[in-house]
């Protein structure tokens, strides 16, 4: 039995903290590799487009910027969940680190989206379904950071912006569908941003590509900032202050 | 059952009655529909046929906006004076009186609005049909703007920042009612069916009123720690 | 893919603007976000350590 990890180890602040240290650059690594294939794929292998010229290669950026966005919403309200059940202090703390980084993947996604269609239909804000959820999964971003800003006692925000987060989660698919379906109502055929079923094969390779070098970033810089909301929030404690790099 | 049902009536009348006293603050947020609803007209101009198109989308967000204005209202004065500690610790799940209080804070900042929503539709030149709408609308969607709302006030109770707050976290969430509702009253401009609409918005009731005092409830009880 | 030349590159085209304004602005955060992490961390090494000399003049 000596293979066996005990993950629950790790479950605390003093024991996570090296091991997140040891990991992270691995994934910054990896996110560099990858990230340096899909620009490879992006302005290399994948073709002009038809329609759009050399517009649609935003799309590299865009479309994995949303889907990091909607997925690091899930993963960061599935953290806070943890915590409220469990009272583990460092899901919470895994909470707050997501949360930032799956804001800047919603502006991101917002930002090209905008530089797409100024090219493509004229106008720097479409609002088509997937923009306009994206807009408001932005501001539920937002609302969790502000929470969490503005409560002053730890425990209290933890808890209270993982209520938040939880409420959100179950609210995303319900606003999504709603702004599709008025999507519909208002504009009869799709605007949409998506590409239609004919995509080419490089651009879903180089959109898939794109996609996992910004997950391994995404882990890479949310398990930075975890060790820097550790250190602050631990300050006080012996294995904080007994760290090597917190020698004078 | 029953003795549940006669704590959360009398919750409801305490709530009611203090609201009566204080007049002013119903006052404010049924003002400051009207006064949002009249202010749309004069930074666009009195166009009938644009006011008639955009009466729907305003006279909604209106209503939203009043609303939000008033979740400050909704659980702070308990919590200042220990009443909401008290409500707490009672033998009744929590939940129960946050239902009430939510019921009382409809009462009194939402169904007005649904009263007073015809005589703004007249404003915007909306036919008798779709005014029956917007009113039918407004009577299912409120309820549902201060239900989420409650999970917004519950969260921030005692938090810096207030009303700026409850109103980042909680427009969002609200986008769905918003659709819907609206949705509903320009179907019927259109000459469509409000059906599909409104069962939406009603769909959105139910889950609002199943899980909303329970979210609520839990952000009262992380206050109260 | 292959580009005629380093210019045509650039002007992607004519679609320039949108293409390496979506690329660069997303360089940017990609960077910009780390370096924050970094001054974050700094700051609060720093905080660590004001608070243990604090403690052992004090004890």
């Amino acid at each position: 039995m000596n293979g066996v990890i005990h993950w629950f180890r790790y479950a605390s602040p003093q024991s996570f903290y090296p091991l997140a240290g040891r990991v992270a650059p691995w994934f910054g690594a990896l996110a560099a590799v990858s990230g340096a294939a899909g620009l490879w794929i992006a302005f290399f292998v994948a073709p002009t487009d038809a329609q759009q010229g050399e517009a649609y290669r935003i799309i590299f950026i865009h479309v994995p910027a949303s889907w990091m966005s909607m997925f690091l919403y899930v993963v960061m309200a599935g953290w806070a969940g943890i915590g409220l059940a469990l009272n583990t202090r460092l899901s919470a703390m895994m909470a707050h680190a997501i949360a930032p980084t799956g804001a800047m993947f919603a502006f991101l996604s917002l930002w090209t989206g905008a530089l797409w269609g100024r090219p493509t239909w004229g106008t720097y804000w479409v609002w088509d379904a997937r923009l306009t959820s994206e807009l408001v999964l932005f501001f539920l971003y937002l609302g969790y950071m502000a929470l969490n800003a503005a409560i002053d006692d730890p425990r209290r925000a933890d808890r209270a912006a993982a209520v938040l987060a939880l409420v959100g989660v179950v609210n995303v698919p319900i606003i999504y569908f709603s702004v599709q379906w008025w999507n519909t109502l208002h504009q009869g055929a799709s605007v949409s941003l998506t590409r239609s079923p004919t995509m080419a094969a490089t651009m879903l390779a180089g959109m898939l590509v794109m996609a996992f070098a910004f997950w391994m970033y995404a882990i890479a810089v949310v398990l930075v900032r975890v060790r820097a909301i550790m250190l602050e929030r631990e300050a006080h404690t012996d294995w904080a202050r007994e760290l090597r790099e917190a020698a004078a | 059952m029953s003795a549940l049902g006669a704590a959360v009536a009398g919750l409801v009348r305490r709530d009611l009655l203090l609201a009566a006293r204080r007049k002013s603050e119903p006052l404010f947020t049924l003002g400051f529909f009207v006064l949002v609803a009249s202010l749309f007209p004069l930074g666009m101009g009195p166009e009938a046929e644009l006011l008639r198109r955009i009466a729907p989308g305003v006279l909604w967000v209106a209503a939203l906006l009043a609303a939000m204005l008033s979740l400050g209202r909704m659980f702070a004065a308990d919590y200042e004076d220990g009443t909401l500690e008290q409500l707490a610790l009672a033998p009744v799940p929590l939940v129960a009186p946050v239902a009430a209080k939510v019921a009382a804070h409809w009462l009194v900042s939402g169904l007005p609005l649904v009263l007073v929503s015809p005589l703004l539709a007249l404003q915007y030149g909306l036919p008798a049909d779709a005014i029956a709408v917007l009113m039918i609308s407004l009577l299912a969607g409120t309820p549902i703007l201060s239900l989420v709302g409650a999970i917004g006030a519950a969260l921030t109770l005692g938090v810096r920042g207030g009303g700026v707050l409850v109103a980042l976290l909680v427009l969002p969430l609200y986008v769905p009612a918003l659709v819907f509702g609206a949705g509903a009253v320009d179907a019927r401009l259109a000459g469509l069916s409000p059906a599909a609409n409104l069962s939406l918005l009603g769909a959105c009731l139910a889950l609002a009123a199943v899980f909303a005092p329970l979210a609520a409830a839990a952000g009262i009880r992380i206050a109260l720690e | 893919m292959s580009w005629g030349s380093a210019s045509e590159f650039f002007a992607m085209g004519g679609y320039g603007f949108y293409v390496w304004g979506s690329f660069i602005v997303t360089a940017i955060c990609l960077a910009v976000e780390p370096a924050l992490l970094a001054l974050r961390r700094k700051n609060a090494l720093e905080k660590i350590r004001l608070e243990k000399a604090t403690n052992e003049t004090a004890a």
